[in-house]
């Protein structure tokens, strides 16, 4: 019996800021960043918008994917580097308000970026071995890069949503792998506001050798050619990284380019390769297989392989689809407004 | 410390919880106990998540611990089933005309958000607000 | 029931009163109405305030007082219904003399809102504190979303709207400059008010009411015995008082105030009058737009019509029906708890004779009309000259 999902949702907030318009305030030139990144714009989370309310968006599209009844979800697991509280579950909130709870299992997931992608892997374990009928992952995040830094121009909001069941499969998991060692390239300690990264030890001994690992594993376990594959998701810190970890692997630009959306999106860190993923789920035709390799700093790299059902054709336009979302109601910010957005701006204490 | 207050309204405030008297129809949203026709008889009642603005106002000069958002846009949003709530207007762009954006009779969307945070160690409040479509 | 009077009124000066505290400010009113009533004592007294314990962390004002005025053991209890509490006051000392339980009855309103204490904070308290207030939206918010329900109601174009509404600051302020107790006494002009700052679409600085400090009291007792007191035998003739719903999203009509409807339906009944026969009025402008629906719910002109009264000078001092001629709480103050009793002040004043500059001419009868939150509760009291 196939386990894979059954329902998806991905959400991005309204608002944005250009690449430029950080540029100009740190005295850097916007097209190296552009060029150098791959990037132009990033989205940016309402002043009422968090990782709690970016997760209910995304879960409340997948349960309209999936047509289930939220009570039947079993579990709720999502991942993020930016909960809203250190100590206190996002998950609660959301099955609250999706109407999921009393009877499910809830737990919050860390892994700097890769924390959605196993948020995934768990649920569809607990599916898989048949402990729930259905379960729910979400990977959301409004990261914070700290003012300056070249983290800054990528960090963005945004996130989605898997529902995993066993019944009305629109997406198939084929395989999963996980190759994960103690690496800290790019980590946050106790009560700083923004994370610190070793620079360019983040790319060879980080990014590339997890994801490549993960790779290349997975497809000796599927024995598939990256030609078999109508479409691949990377983790997309910047626009680079990705398409070079696609190329080393052997798979196309066409492959990529649903899946490739950090450019207009930024980093949506847990959110990044699942964002993609749910681009991707967008077009995929039934029978496509869909290759994904996430990645979270410290290091990790999560790996599915998914084959596409016919059922993804009766439900994709059931909830909004990230094309729609990236594109419409956009509203652009100068920098002071970002900041006042991001809390970046210290206050008087007494507020 | 606003918990016991706050947990009480959650079904309200994130699922948008009411009920309906089964002898005149009224839909109640808070639940009551009793209906204003004086019928006791109450069924559960879920509100739907659409409808237009009926009135609306931009206050400039919230309570403190909405100042940091201000001005906020509220409006009475008629909802489908012509029940009537009141909810701020969010995603708007900052420092625009409102006006020129957020009419009577505009269509929106009701949206799960943080209505605020209790200080800088309190609880982080959950409820709706309303978009525009 | 036995007919009640008014014999005795006193009020403070209304305003930013650094130096007086809330009992300081209830105990000089109520001296004063003593006095003027010429009473050597008390049967009982009623508070009327609505946010001491907002402002001030203090209840339990029936006592305070009762205290402070040197009236132990006389009986005493604090009054609330938002910025209605004063009207209520009125309303139960009238009753409690009227059913024969007491003869002499003290009823005085103050309010002390200068305490450091968020003011926007505290009145929302008068609103839905679950699903109004909670979310942000303060009492400018809620006017101006009636005031908004009320232009599109009637098709207003918006510049039009603006100038008639700006009008209503005008009067008032107009008759208050010949008020020696009012917050403000400097007239305004229309552009006064546009020019001024928005508080809440459309409404401006200009168009709200102040946070005042400030308190008044009246004595009552029965007709039979006033005159004893006094040749000009003031009769309370008609009470009336309703609610209605406490959140305006859920009123049936957001551009018609029916608790005013209502409570001015039971007074005008118990009076056996008609709205043509009152000959001035004090109402509860705590927005330019309150006046406005409250005159219409009174009977006094027909909706859609009340926005135009002031500037047709037909709510002025010398107009067909002169309405807060006391300058209302836009120009005179509004110390919330304080102002029904207030209202109830000026109509003595007027129907006495003794209004001064702003006296009305052969002032017979008079209405005053108190109101709470969004228009959630409402006294309404007819007084005339016996």
């Amino acid at each position: 019996m196939g386990v894979g999902i059954v329902g998806y949702g991905v959400y991005v907030p309204r608002f944005r800021i250009k690449v430029e318009e950080i540029a100009k305030q740190w005295g850097d030139d916007p097209e190296t960043i552009k060029n150098g990144l791959l990037l132009y714009e990033k989205t940016v989370p309402n002043m009422d918008e968090d990782t709690i309310t970016i997760s209910y968006m995304a879960g409340k599209y997948a349960l309209q994917r999936a047509g289930v009844d939220p009570k039947d979800i079993g579990a709720l697991y999502i991942g993020s580097e930016s909960h809203p509280y250190a100590v206190k579950p996002s998950g609660t909130v959301v099955a609250e308000a999706l109407g999921i709870t009393p009877d499910v299992h809830i737990a919050d997931y860390e892994f700097a970026c890769k924390a959605g992608s196993e948020a995934m892997f768990v649920a569809y374990s607990h599916v898989k071995s048949g402990n729930m009928k259905y379960a729910m992952a979400i990977g959301a995040d409004t990261s914070q890069g700290a003012p300056g830094d070249a983290l800054e121009y990528s960090a963005a909001a945004g996130g989605s949503a898997f529902i995993m069941g066993t019944e009305g499969l629109i997406a198939e998991i084929l395989y999963t792998y996980s190759f994960t060692t103690d690496t800290p390239d790019f980590w946050r300690r106790e009560h700083q506001m923004y994370p610190q990264h070793a620079g360019r030890f983040t790319g060879e001994p980080a990014y590339f050798r997890h994801v490549l690992s993960c790779g290349r594993k997975l497809l000796e376990m599927s024995g598939l050619k990256p030609s078999d594959f109508a479409y691949a998701v990377f983790h997309m810190p910047n626009g680079k990284f990705p398409q070079r970890a696609a190329k080393i692997l052997g798979f196309t630009k066409e492959q990529i380019e649903p899946g490739w959306i950090v450019p207009w999106q930024g980093n949506t860190y847990s959110g990044s390769s699942l964002n993609g993923l749910s681009a991707t789920l967008d077009v995929a035709k039934p029978g496509d297989l869909i290759f994904m390799v996430s990645f979270g700093s410290g290091a990790g790299s999560d790996g599915f392989i998914y084959r596409v059902t016919e059922r993804i054709e009766e439900v994709r336009d059931k909830a909004p689809k990230f094309k729609e979302l990236i594109n419409s109601n956009k509203m652009y910010l100068d920098y002071g407004l970002y900041a006042k957005f991001r809390g970046k701006i210290i206050l008087n204490p007494h507020v | 410390m606003l918990t016991p207050r706050v947990y009480k309204e959650i079904p309200q405030r994130y699922r948008l919880e009411a009920n309906k008297c089964k002898k005149c129809g009224k839909v109640l949203f808070p639940p009551r106990l009793v209906c204003p026709c004086g019928s006791e008889e109450l069924e559960f009642y879920r509100l739907p998540s659409k409808g237009k603005i009926a009135t609306y106002t931009v206050v400039r000069t919230p309570p403190q611990n909405f100042s940091y958002q201000k001005p906020i846009v509220i409006a009475v949003v008629e909802l489908e089933d012509g029940t009537r709530i009141m909810a701020q207007v969010t995603d708007l762009p900052p420092n625009a005309n409102y006006h020129e954006y957020v009419k009577v009779g505009a269509p929106v969307e009701l949206v799960f958000r943080k209505l605020f945070s209790e200080g800088e160690a309190g609880i982080h409040v959950y409820g709706y607000k309303c978009r525009l479509l | 029931m036995r007919d009640v009077a008014v014999i005795g009124v006193g009020i403070t000066q209304f305003g930013e009163l650094w130096t007086k505290s809330l009992r300081e400010l209830f105990v000089e009113a109520a001296l004063k109405a003593i006095k003027d009533a010429g009473v050597d004592h008390i049967d009982s007294m009623y508070v009327g305030c609505m946010t001491s314990g907002l402002f001030a962390q203090q209840e339990h004002l029936g006592a305070l007082m009762a205290d402070y005025l040197g009236q132990n053991p006389v009986p005493a209890v604090r009054v609330e219904s938002a910025c209605a509490s004063g009207g209520y006051a009125f309303r139960l000392g009238l009753f409690e003399v009227a059913s024969g339980a007491s003869d002499i009855v003290l009823v005085g309103g103050v309010e002390k809102m200068h305490t450091g204490a968020d003011a926007t904070a505290a009145l929302a308290a008068a609103a839905d504190a679950e699903y109004e207030s909670f979310i942000g939206v303060t009492f400018p918010g809620l006017y101006a979303m009636i005031a908004v329900a009320y232009k599109e109601k009637y098709n207003i174009p918006d510049d039009v709207f603006r100038k008639q509404l700006a009008m209503v600051a005008v009067k008032n302020h107009e008759n208050g400059s010949k008020n020696p107790n009012a917050q403000f006494r400097a007239k305004i002009t229309v552009d006064t008010v546009l020019n001024s700052t928005l508080v809440a679409d459309p409404l401006r600085l200009f168009d709200c009411s102040p946070v005042t400090d400030g308190a008044a009291a009246v004595i009552l007792c029965p007709a039979d015995m006033a005159k004893k007191y006094t040749d000009t035998i003031i009769k309370v003739s008609g009470s009336g008082a309703a609610t209605s719903t406490i959140q305006l999203a859920q009123r049936e009509d957001m551009a018609w105030l029916d608790v005013v409807e209502n409570a001015a339906k039971a007074a005008y009944k118990m009076a056996g009058v008609e709205p043509k026969d009152i000959d001035f009025a004090e109402v509860h402008d705590c927005f330019t737009i309150a006046e406005v629906c409250v005159i219409e719910a009174l009977g006094f002109f027909n909706p859609g019509e009340g926005i135009k009264a002031a500037d047709e000078g037909k709510t002025a001092l010398d107009g067909e029906i002169p309405i807060n001629t006391s300058g209302g709480l836009k120009s005179k103050g509004h110390p919330v708890g304080a102002t029904g009793v207030a209202q109830i002040v000026e109509l003595v004043e007027q129907l006495r004779g003794s209004a001064g500059e702003r006296q009305v001419k052969n002032a017979r009868r008079g209405l005053a009309q108190n109101m709470g939150g969004s228009g959630a509760s409402c006294t309404v009291h007819i007084l005339e000259v016996v």
